[in-house]
């Protein structure tokens, strides 16, 4: 068989699309162990009752998510049915509201606004905390998603998406379970800049 | 001509009013940037933003049809089997995009519930029409399949363009059935989303094109059929052999396994090959035709074809693609530099030249030539050339002040985008954009004209 047969290289195409696919499967249905609530990277939905952090792991050379202590969300404790609920309404939200056509999550989507994979542990709640006077980072976090305009900080504000409060309460709750999904070290270093660079 | 030459020609002209529209939305969202008061709380960024990019993806869908529907007749000797069904489809394909654009536009969001992903927008970017539309989307798929395969079967010739056409309408069909649920894990999500967005357009896609531009070399050059599949055989095992795991360099930040760094870095790192072996085939044929054909807007959309989907595709993917790169340029304005060029080289030019290809052939021009085109090519060339280096700027300044200094926060959000190379990246991106618009309204004059007024050397006489 010679290198300008055709039929050489259609052999050549079959058997590596069928290689090629076949590791793919493997390796997909190893992934989705790994991806599922629970699994080794993703956490459980009621991840939502406990302290978050993200931080400089020197081991592995990036930064990963620190799951601490209890820290209710909204000061309540929900169970693991609740949780669930919580985060289908949440992204449903997200979905509904094209949330991803201006913002990014884990770095996909659009990119007019802010990549919300560690929003929840964003230093910039602070000023919103100070802007509408919350007690809390989600009661502030809630308060801008149901008015973003009022409490605009910047000229490229977030239109209002009549985000109603359980809506915005949903998807506080999944903005706080994504910043504990073990993302490889992505976005690095984030919030170690206080200051604005 | 036969009658599915006809249906093409409708699916080439709603192709070109559709790559308008996704210009207009383009401009629009290039806009907002400019000017983040503009149309706010009327139609804002991720509307406009939606409109251009779900625009892109129908206009060049509807392209890649148009030119199987015009050269699968000639390839198979008859009319395809189901037409009839498949004109029908064309005007209710038209009608629901028309429909859903109108939504997007005037009602843009529901609630959030499952109501508003099946009727108005399910928000999952380059698939946020609703579901009722995806639907429609599968049936049109089906019938174009089932004309495919059904005239295959009937007539009992199969030859090797042909096979990788109706292998690769499985995937294309399978896949896009992943534009439907609505997972709440959002690593799971993106998972199976870029099932459908790399799978289907940078694989599936990238085999059909393949296969139009291997009818169009044989029309335009004459190129030999041995050629052509033996290019077309080199492409299918480069491309799949390659992309099918370079799905991975998509998985480094999802949650997905570690492993995925290096597996994506490695494949997606020779995804360019393939794309580098689709120029040296371009050039060769060019030089054994000494640049000499009957149709030079074709022939250079073709060649456009060639070298812009190995830059935009192969060299500007490789930029971001290796994770030590990618952990800072992902997201920002440097993949979008990408990908505007690579959908511009790797399909755009494709469609563009089997348009005017089967412009020669529907007005029996046996020389198709002119000036208009000429600067058509020239100013959509550049003004897209020019976008793509403008977002470069951008991307590198976000990419070192958002995310390398200032860690991604909103705070350094914010700083990467008022940095001043950034905003110069973002006005530059808007003028080359109208070069990029004048250039659209030059060549769809073009398209109405050429060979019209245009020196005829000789008239063929009607195509077939």
């Amino acid at each position: 068989m010679k290198f300008d047969d055709p039929a050489f290289w259609r052999a050549g195409a079959i058997s590596t699309v069928v290689v090629m696919s076949i590791v793919l499967i493997m390796l997909t249905i190893d992934s989705l162990a790994v991806i599922s609530p629970g699994g080794a990277n993703v956490p459980l939905y009621t991840v939502i009752n406990q302290h978050i952090d993200y931080k400089f792991d020197a081991k592995r050379g990036s930064d990963a998510p620190v799951i601490g202590g209890p820290e209710p969300l909204f000061g309540k404790s929900v169970d693991a049915a609740s949780a669930e609920a919580l985060i289908d309404k949440g992204k449903l939200v997200i979905q509904s509201r094209a949330c991803m056509d201006c913002h990014t999550f884990f770095g996909n989507g659009a990119y007019y606004a802010p990549d919300l994979t560690k929003a929840w542990l964003d230093p910039a709640w602070e000023t919103w905390q100070a802007i509408t006077g919350a007690a809390t980072r989600e009661e502030a976090m809630v308060k801008f998603l149901m008015d973003p305009v009022t409490n605009r900080t910047w000229t490229r504000a977030m239109p209002n998406l009549g985000i109603t409060q359980p809506e915005a309460e949903a998807t506080v709750a999944y903005l706080k379970w994504m910043a504990a999904v073990d993302t490889n070290g992505f976005p690095p270093n984030f919030g170690r800049m206080r200051s604005k660079p | 001509m036969y009658r599915s030459q006809q249906l093409a020609l409708k699916y080439l002209a709603a192709a070109v009013a559709l790559f308008g529209v996704m210009t207009v939305a383009g401009l629009m969202s290039a806009y907002h940037y400019v000017n983040p008061d503009f149309l706010f709380g009327v139609l804002h960024f991720n509307i406009a933003k939606i409109l251009h990019i779900d625009t892109l993806i129908i206009w060049l869908l509807m392209g890649f049809m148009g030119a199987i529907y015009w050269f699968l007749p000639e390839e198979f000797g008859r009319e395809l089997v189901g037409i009839q069904a498949a004109e029908i489809l064309f005007y209710v394909f038209c009608g629901a995009v028309g429909v859903v654009a109108i939504v997007f536009i005037v009602v843009q969001y529901g609630g959030g519930d499952e109501t508003a992903l099946w009727f108005i927008n399910q928000g999952r970017k380059y698939v946020e029409a609703p579901r009722w539309a995806a639907i429609g989307v599968v049936v049109v798929m089906a019938v174009f399949a089932y004309n495919v395969l059904g005239t295959a079967y009937v007539t009992r010739k199969v030859t090797g363009i042909t096979a990788v056409l109706m292998v690769d309408l499985v995937p294309l069909l399978v896949l896009y059935l992943d534009a439907f649920p609505a997972i709440s894990n959002m690593s799971a999500d993106l998972f199976w989303w870029w099932w459908l967005v790399h799978l289907w357009v940078e694989a599936t896609w990238e085999v059909l094109i393949g296969c139009i531009m291997a009818w169009t070399l044989m029309q335009l050059l004459g190129t030999s059929r041995r050629i052509v599949e033996l290019w077309l055989y080199i492409e299918v095992a480069l491309v799949l052999g390659t992309g099918i795991l370079g799905l991975g360099h998509h998985y480094f930040w999802i949650g997905t396994p570690n492993y995925w760094l290096t597996i994506g870095g490695l494949f997606s790192a020779l995804e360019p090959l393939p794309l580098l072996g689709m120029v040296i085939h371009a050039v060769y044929d060019a030089g054994t035709h000494h640049m000499k054909t009957t149709n030079r807007p074709a022939f250079y959309w073709m060649m456009a074809e060639a070298f812009g989907n190995f830059l935009g595709g192969g060299v500007w993917g490789f930029m971001i693609t290796l994770p030590q790169v990618n952990l800072y340029a992902h997201g920002t304005q440097w993949t979008v530099s990408h990908g505007h060029f690579a959908f511009w080289g790797a399909y755009a030019c494709g469609v563009l030249s089997v348009v005017y290809l089967v412009i020669q052939k529907v007005r029996g021009l046996a020389h198709l030539e002119g000036t208009l085109w000429k600067w058509s090519f020239a100013a959509l060339n550049v003004g897209l050339i020019g976008m793509v280096g403008a977002l470069l700027v951008s991307g590198f300044a976000q990419a070192f002040v958002e995310r390398a200094i200032g860690g991604s926060t909103h705070d350094a959000f914010v700083a990467g985008q008022e940095n001043r190379w950034f905003v110069e990246g973002i006005v530059t991106r808007f003028i080359f954009g109208l070069m990029f618009a004048a250039g659209y309204v030059a060549l769809v004059w073009d398209l109405l004209t050429i060979g019209r007024r245009a020196p005829v050397l000789a008239t063929a006489g009607a195509a077939e």
